[in-house]
């Protein structure tokens, strides 16, 4: 198993910390992990992204050009990366603020209703766990439980006390997210 | 038990660094390698194992910090960013001038100048060949992993210590900025005063009855005997080459080709090695771990049976020099990167062996 995945955002939709939950997730199922942020003027600019890689055996190169999976939360992000998926690879996005959806046909496109799932429930913190639970309805490579040993180790211990709303939030987003037909 | 944890390269530095028993650490903060004090800072190691953290007011202020520590036979080391390690390049030559034991990291970004803030390993030269003035070499030490980041810097001091130079990790903002798995070595007790004493007898310890003062000094007005203690210092950049060369095969046996790569490019060749093996390519990846002493031996033997060497880096062609040094003019040796803080994709470095290499 090797899974290649850029996330991609506005910087404050929790894009890095997403990623860090889903490598500890790895470290949890005793997998290799590499976590790659951007960390440059586009970061400053608003824009952040991060490369995650999950494998079973050691980790090359951290930084890629194209990916498995794209997971992708905003309109720059869309440009930016709808190329970068590898032919029959996964995209994932959030519908808001999406102007031009997916055009690419060689490969699975989902979507997921996050920042619209967030905000009513009342809880728009947990917008990034909505988007990893339904990355992990496409693609189940770690177990729940390892996710929550993830999350618990990637959260200070002062906020485990959010560590059920944050459950919550991924099993929501397990049930909300659909295969877009084109 | 053992305990893995998801670090970032910087952070790795930082824990590394109060676990083998470091008595300071001085820095002044630039991207991307703020991480090192930051996570120093909130350690607070002066609290459990008693070593110092100080933010210096610049970078020269903390490299001649390290003069005074080392001086003492205290453990003590500091970590920038290229320009920040260029403002150290006159306090690194008085410490090796002086033979002061220190570590020096450098998470490289993009130059010349102010430059940029992404991850290049333009500073390759500055590293292995001097960069201060004067006939001397640093102990330098290339991590590829977050994991090595880690490890490095106990095998820094140990190396800068047994040789009595400057050692220098050189890693570059790839390395420090990325999370990967990593295992901590267990707590390595501070030397007591008592232990630097008889480790180091030639450190400021405080002068004895039984032996004269111990000086710390680079300056010698009488030419002849600096020729003489150039000729020691020489000798002992030889022992380095002939104890200390480290360096890392990966798929070389029956390799056609070879690419030459260290820390994050060579992360990104052994992708490429994979991408090529698939198509059937027999190339193989020598990454030098010690910079200087440089693997040239290595790379000499393996030249041999090669039809054409790669020597990928993030610059413009440093390294490149010394693998062609080592190969003479037996194989095409040739250089490929991109730079200024762009880093290029394992597809790249494929096309340009191909382009290059095997085609050219």
């Amino acid at each position: 198993m090797n899974e290649e995945i850029i996330i991609a955002g506005f910087g404050g939709q929790g894009v890095l910390s997403m990623g860090k939950i889903l490598a500890y997730s790895g470290v949890m199922q005793d997998m290799e992990v590499s976590w790659m942020p951007s960390y440059g003027p586009e970061m400053r600019g608003g824009t952040a992204n991060v490369t995650v890689i999950i494998s079973d055996s050691r980790i090359s190169s951290p930084s890629l050009k194209m990916y498995d999976t794209a997971i992708i939360l905003n309109q720059q992000s869309m440009d930016k990366f709808e190329k970068s998926v590898k032919p029959g690879g996964v995209l994932l996005y959030d519908g808001n603020g999406i102007t031009r959806h997916p055009q690419r046909k060689d490969i699975k496109v989902y979507r997921v209703d996050a920042a619209e799932e967030a905000a009513r429930m009342q809880s728009l913190k947990t917008f990034n766990m909505i988007v990893l639970g339904a990355y992990l309805k496409v693609k189940p490579i770690v177990t729940m439980e390892n996710v929550m040993n993830g999350l618990k180790k990637s959260l200070p211990e002062r906020h485990h006390h959010m560590l059920p709303v944050n459950q919550n939030a991924i099993i929501r987003g397990t049930e909300i997210v659909n295969e877009v037909t084109g | 038990m053992r305990e893995i944890r998801l670090m970032k390269g910087n952070e790795a530095i930082a824990e590394a660094a109060i676990r083998c028993g470091a008595d300071g650490y001085f820095g002044y903060p630039i991207t991307p390698q703020s991480e090192v004090m930051e996570t120093l800072m909130a350690l607070k190691p002066w609290e459990t194992t008693g070593m110092v953290v100080l933010q210096a007011e610049s970078e020269i202020a903390s490299i001649n910090m390290l003069y005074g520590g080392a001086g003492c036979g205290k453990k003590v080391m500091t970590s920038s960013s290229s320009p920040g390690i260029s403002l150290m390049q006159e306090g690194l030559t008085y410490l090796a001038g002086a033979e002061l034991p220190c570590v020096v990291v450098n998470v490289v970004r993009g130059g010349p100048g102010l430059g940029t803030i992404q991850p290049a390993q333009s500073d390759y030269f500055q590293a292995v060949k001097g960069g201060g003035h004067g006939d001397y070499k640093l102990i330098v030490l290339a991590p590829s992993s977050v994991q090595e980041m880690a490890d490095f810097v106990e095998l820094a001091f140990d190396l800068a210590f047994k040789y009595r130079n400057p050692a220098m990790i050189l890693s570059d903002g790839m390395i420090g900025q990325m999370m990967e798995k990593v295992e901590m070595k267990p707590y390595r007790p501070r030397w007591t005063s008592e232990e630097i004493a008889n480790l180091h007898p030639w450190a400021t310890t405080g002068k004895p009855k039984s032996r004269e003062r111990n000086i710390i000094t680079s300056v010698e007005l009488d030419a002849n005997a600096f020729e003489v203690f150039n000729h020691k210092l020489q000798k002992k950049y030889q022992q380095m080459e002939e104890e200390e060369v480290r360096f890392e095969e990966f798929q070389c046996d029956d390799a056609d080709y070879l690419f030459v790569a260290y820390g994050s490019s060579a992360r990104i060749c052994q992708k490429s090695v994979q991408i090529l093996r698939g198509k059937g390519v027999k190339v193989g990846l020598l990454r030098p771990i010690t910079l200087f002493p440089f693997p040239s031996k290595k790379i000499a033997e393996l030249s041999n049976r090669l039809k054409g060497i790669l020597s990928v880096e993030m610059s413009a062609g440093q390294m490149v020099e010394d693998v062609k040094l080592a190969v003479g003019c037996k194989v095409k040796v040739e250089h490929f990167g991109r730079y200024g803080g762009v880093i290029h994709s394992p597809e790249e470095v494929v096309d340009a062996l191909e382009k290059k290499i095997i085609g050219g």
